[in-house]
């Protein structure tokens, strides 16, 4: 087989089992004696529970116990957290309200948990849950988080007067307002960004259970990062100390950020195993999944931009009010600031920028980090203002964009990033040539000859990935480090297996990260492993999300590789008699440069473990960790550009063409990347045109099933025309960037965008369903804000 | 309860099931093939399909006991002989699969569809078209779209060739 190594299309190894039906989800587990877990919820999304009944659950058929948020109190078990500690702008610590895995007094959503039943089968134990008879006493409920911040809202925590989380900022008010006073053209928005639902097709699963004589638990479960569910699970929650647990994350049907929290659920199931002393599995159900899997985005705001005579930006004002939902997840507090409004400079050379973010409270299930976290809300509000400005001020839009990019490196924004690599114009151009953006207004004429609105809209993104430096995001308020672990093991045989604290739940890492270790040594990727996801083989990481495997947990490969590769040189230094600068790297083998004297890696390797003839003092064996914490955030950008056809009379959007020309830095797997590129395209296009998480007035979802809720299908969407152009990343090794989120990030300001061109009105909102299209052609004012 | 019986990837199996067992539910837990997955409880994500009696089933939308003597073909049941399903083999080659959840089912729907059209007669619009009951999150179905042509393509090849 051909050496597969770095920029290779390899296909991937993990393919076979999951063609053939032999993943192994956490549902596919099954112990022995293992029972079943339903959980008994909340119908009220604001509610006392003043009694919990189980006299009736218990008689019934297989039903083991019914367990409540006292016994989870009682036995010590800690409130769930949120691990990014935000200062309000007066310097006051946020206002986290206590967040309890089965309440026993208050509830503050639809669907929060009150007891859990535990039987000897799924249904015996939803049955009997249905059966549990908990008495509420309603409160009045606020869903709407402006709303939430009026005073006479219903309140939710006592922690949080007002509902409010906290009242943040940054950037410079004085040098903003300075520049508004200044400017000589000011474009204003109101924006918001519609709240979604995450919906991996997996859903959450647990399966727990405990070994009384080793007072040892075990837990499989759906997580994106296994040892930081382990770590909270401990420290936080005290369910069981570190050493007496293990996590394993097995094959994860995708996660988009849903699968990075520790949920009431999975927590439960740990320690219900214990209590009941059986197993315990629970399986989401889909309606189960829309009301507890952390939804994503929620924001609104308001928007200013200011400009020079010469359309040269010069200040930039946002507030923005984020919904956190009716509790702070576990990075919930970090999303609307810190990867949201850092990076509102987008790829514009801007010297004055002010954000304020107001964190709100309401009764709704909780938000956190779903694909791109808060970039997408950044980039929605910072794009659709850049084609905003243009229409008001009569440039083009990509001539707007070009007069204000950033072309020199390292740029320090206003808002804490310093950009490090980048070429905006080569994206931008590459991305126009693809879509014949200048042959737009000949296909207008077309499309209106067949009695179709022809629109096209562009997007240039930039996203900060590759968290993150920990020192750095430890000053931010992180309550944990950044970094990523991986260890290289040579067996005696030559073979390599790598573990990494990386996670893969649809990445294809153990294709990818082969890729490296076949570069590195010449080998063919059958003789190499990648073990991950499992907290008893891997010493510690920190997981995947934030489009870090590549850029951070490939960096620490790299460098356990190159601790490898230099005692591999040493040895075969050694046995060849040769000085170790001369050893050279090729094909499989170690040889002297300049002579024909070689060995295979596998002979290095068993000299290695046999520890025969080893250099004076050497320590035998060939393995080798390391610990890489990144040095800066990777700055991936790009440009998107959309086309669309919107039928007037009945308002419905077809996408056209749909061109991604990215900037990812190095790329290891063209086929992965442009994958990830599909998918993130899919969901931004879905948040664009179809989805919406919809609550009424009294906190109802009204959208919690795939009936209501409406996902992309194949139909809804086009084949994609894609490119990438390749600056590298100083601030690693392989001078990745990443890819995981740049579609779902750059594609909706480029859909609505296009779709307001088409309609000749601006005051369109996400998602662009058909009727509200078809009202606003109507009504046809063309100047009316978003 | 009632005794329910079928071939089950050409072996003849039966169990006593209780009435409401779902199809999905005897060839996950009662059989252990767990291939097939659940994805919703609408009937919407397709993540169940398999092929009862040659044509695609919603898995989570038939009983059991609605099964009952009928020929039942599942992922794990595709491969012949350690050879791939074309099918199969198309979505490796074309990366048409991330985290793999929805893939049985895309797999077994791309089959049914290769089956009622004929090989060699599906164009994108038809796929997507056909794909209305599948749910993926990850692919963003380009590359499933491009997979089940290729395989249609490609077994289209193979019949000539055979002729
Ligand atoms: S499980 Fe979703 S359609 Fe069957
Ligand atoms: S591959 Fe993950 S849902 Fe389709």
């Amino acid at each position: 087989m051909a050496v597969e190594g770095i920029g290779a299309r390899a296909l991937r190894k993990e393919d076979k089992r999951f063609i053939t039906g032999k993943g192994q989800y956490t549902d596919d587990m099954v112990m022995p004696g293992m029972g079943f877990a339903a959980f008994v919820r909340s119908p009220h999304a604001h509610a006392k529970v003043t009694s919990i009944d189980s006299t009736a659950a218990l008689t019934m058929p297989g039903v083991d116990a019914v367990l409540t948020g006292d016994q989870l109190v009682g036995d010590g078990i800690g409130n769930l957290i949120c691990g990014w500690m935000i200062h309000s702008k007066d310097g006051s610590p946020m206002n986290m309200g206590g967040w309890r895995a089965l309440e026993p007094e208050i509830v503050r959503h639809v669907g929060q948990a009150v007891a859990v039943v535990i039987a000897d089968t799924q249904a015996q134990a939803r049955d009997a849950a249905d059966a549990v008879e908990v008495e509420y006493e309603e409160l009045p409920a606020v869903v709407d988080s402006v709303a939430a911040l009026q005073p006479g809202a219903p309140q939710l925590h006592p922690e949080a007067a007002g509902n409010l989380i906290f009242d943040w900022e940054i950037g410079d008010e004085a040098a903003v307002n300075d520049a508004f006073e200044k400017a000589a053209h000011v474009t204003r928005m109101e924006i918001s960004n519609n709240r979604l639902v995450p919906n991996p097709m997996e859903p959450r699963a647990a399966l727990a259970s405990y070994n009384d004589a080793e007072e040892h638990h075990t837990l499989y479960t759906t997580s994106q990062n296994p040892h930081v569910a382990r770590l909270v699970l401990s420290a936080f929650y005290a369910v069981a100390p570190e050493h007496k647990l293990r996590v394993i994350a097995p094959d994860v049907g995708g996660g988009f950020g849903s699968k990075i929290y520790i949920y009431p659920e999975e927590m439960v199931c740990l320690w219900a195993s214990k209590r009941v002393g059986r197993p315990v599995k629970w399986v989401s159900d889909r309606t189960e999944a829309f009301l507890t899997d952390a939804h994503g985005r929620d924001h609104k705001s308001e928007a200013e931009l200011a400009l020079d005579a010469d359309n040269k930006i010069i200040g930039f004002r946002v507030k923005t009010v984020a919904n956190i939902g009716a509790y702070m997840s576990l990075f919930s507090s970090a999303v609307p600031t810190y990867l949201y409004a850092t990076l509102l400079s987008g790829q514009y050379d801007i010297p004055a920028i002010h954000a304020n973010v107001k964190t709100v409270y309401t009764n709704t299930t909780p938000v956190d980090a779903y694909r791109g976290a808060g970039r997408p809300e950044a980039t929605y509000l910072v794009e659709r203002m850049m084609e905003t400005t243009a229409r008001e001020i009569g440039l083009s839009p990509a001539e707007f964009r070009r007069k204000n990019f950033v072309r020199s490196f390292p740029h320090q924004t206003p808002v804490i990033m310093c950009y490090d690599a980048g070429d905006y114009d080569a994206t931008l151009d590459a991305a126009m040539k693809a879509a014949d953006y200048d042959g737009i207004a000949a296909r207008k004429a077309e499309a209106a000859s067949r009695g179709k609105l022809r629109g096209i809209g562009m997007s240039c993104y930039i996203e900060a990935c590759g968290i993150a430096p920990s020192a750095a995001v430890g000053s931010l308020g992180a309550g944990v480090g950044l970094w990523e672990s991986a260890e290289v093991r040579v067996n005696p045989v030559g073979t390599v297996e790598v573990l990494t604290g990386s996670h893969s739940h649809g990445q294809g890492h153990e294709t990818t990260f082969a890729q490296l270790i076949c570069e590195r040594f010449g080998l063919d990727s059958d003789s190499v492993a990648i073990v991950h996801g499992d907290t008893d083989k891997v010493q510690f990481g920190m997981g995947t999300y934030g489009s870090r495997s590549g850029a951070v947990g490939m960096s620490a490969i790299v460098k356990a590789l190159d601790k490898v590769e230099a005692k591999a040189k040493k040895i075969a230094a050694h046995l060849m008699e040769a000085s170790e600068g001369d050893i050279q790297i090729e094909g499989g083998e170690l040889k002297v440069a300049g002579t024909d004297k070689k060995l295979n890696f596998s002979e290095v390797a068993l000299a290695a473990y046999t520890a025969h003839n080893l250099p004076e003092g050497m320590e035998p064996g060939l393995k080798e960790g390391a610990f890489y914490d990144p040095t800066n955030f990777t700055f991936p950008s790009g440009t998107y550009i959309c086309e669309v056809e919107v039928d007037p009379e009945t308002g419905t959007t077809e996408i056209v063409s749909f061109v991604a020309a990215d900037d990812f830095g190095k790329v290891i797997n063209p086929m992965i990347v442009e994958g990830q590129v599909h998918g993130g395209l899919v969901q931004g296009i879905g948040q664009a045109l179809l989805e919406n998480a919809a609550y009424d007035e009294n906190g109802q979802l009204l959208t919690a099933s795939y009936m209501d809720y409406t996902m992309p299908r194949a139909d809804d969407v086009p084949s994609f025309n894609l490119s990438t152009h390749e600056t590298l990343c100083p601030g690693n090794p392989l001078g990745m960037k990443g890819c995981g989120e740049a579609g779902a990030i750059g594609s909706p300001p480029a859909v609505i965008n296009a779709i307001t061109d088409a309609i000749g009105n601006n005051a369109l909102t996400m998602p662009a369903a058909a009727e509200k299209v078809w009202s606003l052609y109507q009504s046809g004012s063309k100047e009316a804000a978003e | 309860m009632s005794k329910v019986s079928m071939v089950l990837n050409g072996k003849s199996v039966s169990a006593d099931v209780e009435d409401r067992t779902l199809l999905v539910s005897f060839i996950r837990e009662v059989r252990a093939l767990t291939g097939t997955h659940v994805g919703c409880d609408t009937s919407q994500c397709g993540a169940c399909v398999i092929l009862v009696n040659g044509k695609a089933v919603k898995s989570c939308t038939m009983l059991a006991a609605q099964a009952d003597g009928a020929e039942v073909v599942t992922v794990e049941g595709l491969a012949s002989n350690g050879a791939l399903h074309p099918v199969q083999a198309a979505f490796r080659e074309n990366h048409g699969l991330q985290c793999g959840f929805c893939t049985p089912g895309m797999i077994m729907s791309a089959v049914d569809m290769i089956n009622r059209y004929g090989a060699g007669n599906l164009d994108e619009d038809t796929i997507r078209h056909e794909l209305e009951g599948n749910i993926c999150r990850c692919t963003g179905y380009h590359n499933i779209v491009k997979s089940i042509k290729a395989a249609s393509d490609q077994m289209a090849g193979m019949s000539q060739a055979a002729e």
